[in-house]
């Protein structure tokens, strides 16, 4: 294959990268955002999200694998969440969120949800059947006889799974963004996010807006990995790289701000697709942890972070 | 009325308060005055419930509001409009007032009222709160708590860093609210803005009371007020 066919493959498995990790991150930062809390359980979300989408595809069984995906979408989010309000509840608001001790906890919990997984799930990958997946060849452009003309490539093609993650991706992200622009709990979660204190002071209860943000940070974590994984497998290792991978995101876009971490987990799905395939995995981690360590040097606030007083 | 009653409070383990009691009747103001670090916006965070009681008791009409859980003291009547205005800097000016609105799920015509008050808000709505000059986010930071329906407000340093005719313009709707029957807690640096409209003034260092005097006879006697303030 040539070079731009190949980097045109190379750039849509980055945005398949791209679209869960902007899912997982938004929900990384929306917690930092309106809690204060640095969720270090938040790829074993990731991970929960996974192993309960395979849990509900193995029940519904021999029915169409679209039935037992579409159900693990609906289900593994609401139960994820639905565990993340219990921790937040019973963990984080017995700490009184302090910042340093929610860390602490949040790595108990870390384990605590891994370790379960362990001993329940076992120790394997298992997959989950796709609902639709077609393979989809893409066509590219050349200098022909007549000009520039379209020929497809062998080798250049991508599934129609794939595309509807991407897709899926953008309405959740835009959900996200009305739930926070356009509605009243959204008004709420953003005026605790502001100021916590005069949030109490104007009725607001901050407590059950705490309850409910970690909730949906969490199910948006499980939601972006029912949808990865028909194409990586359920496994209970799978939430180290999401979490860091978020992190690095959360850090690059501006902690608490939506649309810089959208943008930043474009930016670092897409290179680390495209650098993945041209050289190694390895060096795609090494060059997101870099560009952390550039932007924490050079703006400690992040792309679109507002510096706070 | 509403009755602070002997409370203790503190950041952590610094008590602040030392059994400091106020009283505070419908339609009157009384002014709080004290030094720096006596502990008058400290009392007001109690009040609030932003501050755990450590001793004592805040009532309201009777009822013990300092029991109840941050969130409902103001359900329970209370405007708030703290120093520094802390508004939601980020939302819109119909956002914060719509904030205020929610306490008692309060209908438009709460925010109409409100309005009349502060014209200059009504042109503002769709503004965000951080983009106003100093005075309009004053009135607005009276305004968020005057659309809880408030029989009781507190106000900390409302005039400070302001222009005369933005001082008068606080003051009158101060004015105007105790004329309601509203009951006002004011903290207040400058000795002459208090006089100007308090009936009555406490007094209080390191946290505990010196002495509640009526306003008229601060304004025949000075002496008072050099004692406690030494100014």
């Amino acid at each position: 294959m040539d070079f731009g066919p190949y980097l045109l493959l190379a750039s849509l498995e980055g945005a398949v990268t791209a679209a869960v990790l902007a899912l997982t991150a938004v929900g990384l930062s929306l917690v930092f955002g309106v809690m204060r809390v640095v969720n270090v359980a938040h790829g074993e979300f990731f991970m929960l999200g996974a192993v309960l989408a395979w849990w509900v595809a193995h029940l519904v069984g021999d029915a169409h694998p679209a039935v037992g995906f579409l159900l693990a979408l609906v289900v593994a989010p609401l139960l994820v969440g639905g565990i993340a309000v219990l921790a937040d509840v019973t963990v984080l608001k017995r700490v009184n969120y302090d910042p340093e001790r929610t860390i602490v906890a949040t790595i108990g919990i870390l384990y605590i949800l891994q370790q379960v997984t362990l001993m329940t799930y076992g120790p394997d990958a298992r997959p989950v059947e796709p609902p639709f997946n077609t393979r989809l060849a893409l066509p590219f452009v050349e200098w022909g006889e007549n000009g520039l003309q379209l020929y497809w490539p062998w080798g250049l093609s991508t599934t129609s799974y794939k595309l509807a993650v991407i897709g899926a991706a953008v309405v959740v992200l835009l959900g996200v963004w009305g739930l926070m622009a356009r509605t009243r709990i959204g008004l709420l979660m953003r005026a605790t996010q502001l100021d916590r204190d005069m949030a109490l002071a104007f009725g607001i209860p901050v407590e059950r807006v705490y309850a409910m943000v970690f909730g949906i940070g969490a199910g948006l974590a499980a939601l972006a990995a029912v949808l990865i994984v028909p194409i990586q497998q359920a496994h209970y290792l799978m939430g180290g790289d999401p979490l860091l991978l978020s992190f690095i995101v959360v850090i690059i876009g501006g902690l608490g701000s939506l649309p810089g971490t959208v943008l930043a987990a474009v930016l670092i799905g897409l290179s680390d697709g495209i650098i993945s395939v041209f050289f190694s995995p390895t060096l795609a981690k090494i060059l997101a942890t870099l560009l952390v360590a550039l932007v924490l040097v050079f703006r400690p606030q992040g792309l679109f972070g507002v510096r706070r007083a | 009325m509403l009755e602070i009653d002997r409370i203790d409070a503190g950041y952590g383990r610094a008590q602040v308060l030392r059994g400091l009691s106020l009283r505070i009747s419908p339609g009157e103001i009384l002014c709080l005055l004290g030094r720096n670090g006596a502990g008058k916006t400290t009392t007001m965070k109690a009040i609030m419930g932003l501050l755990p009681l450590t001793g004592g008791q805040v009532r309201l009409d009777g009822q013990v509001i300092s029991e109840l859980p941050a969130h409902r003291v103001a359900g329970a009547g209370i405007g708030y409009i703290p120093q520094g205005r802390r508004l939601f800097s980020e939302l819109t000016v119909a956002q914060n007032l719509e904030i205020g609105l929610r306490v008692k799920n309060s209908g438009p015509e709460v925010l109409e009222g409100v309005l009349e008050l502060f014209p200059r808000l009504r042109e503002r709505m769709g503004q965000r709160a951080q983009t106003l000059s100093g005075g309009e986010q004053q009135m607005l930071a009276t305004a968020r708590a005057l659309c809880v329906e408030p029989r009781y407000l507190l106000l900390d340093e409302p005039t400070e860093g302001l222009q005369p005719s933005m001082i008068e313009a606080i003051r009158q709707v101060v004015v105007v609210m105790r004329d309601r029957g509203v009951g006002v807690l004011l903290v207040e640096q400058r000795v002459d803005a208090v006089l100007s409209v308090a009936d009555r003034v406490a007094f209080i260092e390191n946290g505990r009371n010196l002495e509640t005097v009526a306003a008229d006879d601060l304004r025949r006697d000075h002496s008072v007020i050099e004692r406690h303030l030494g100014v």
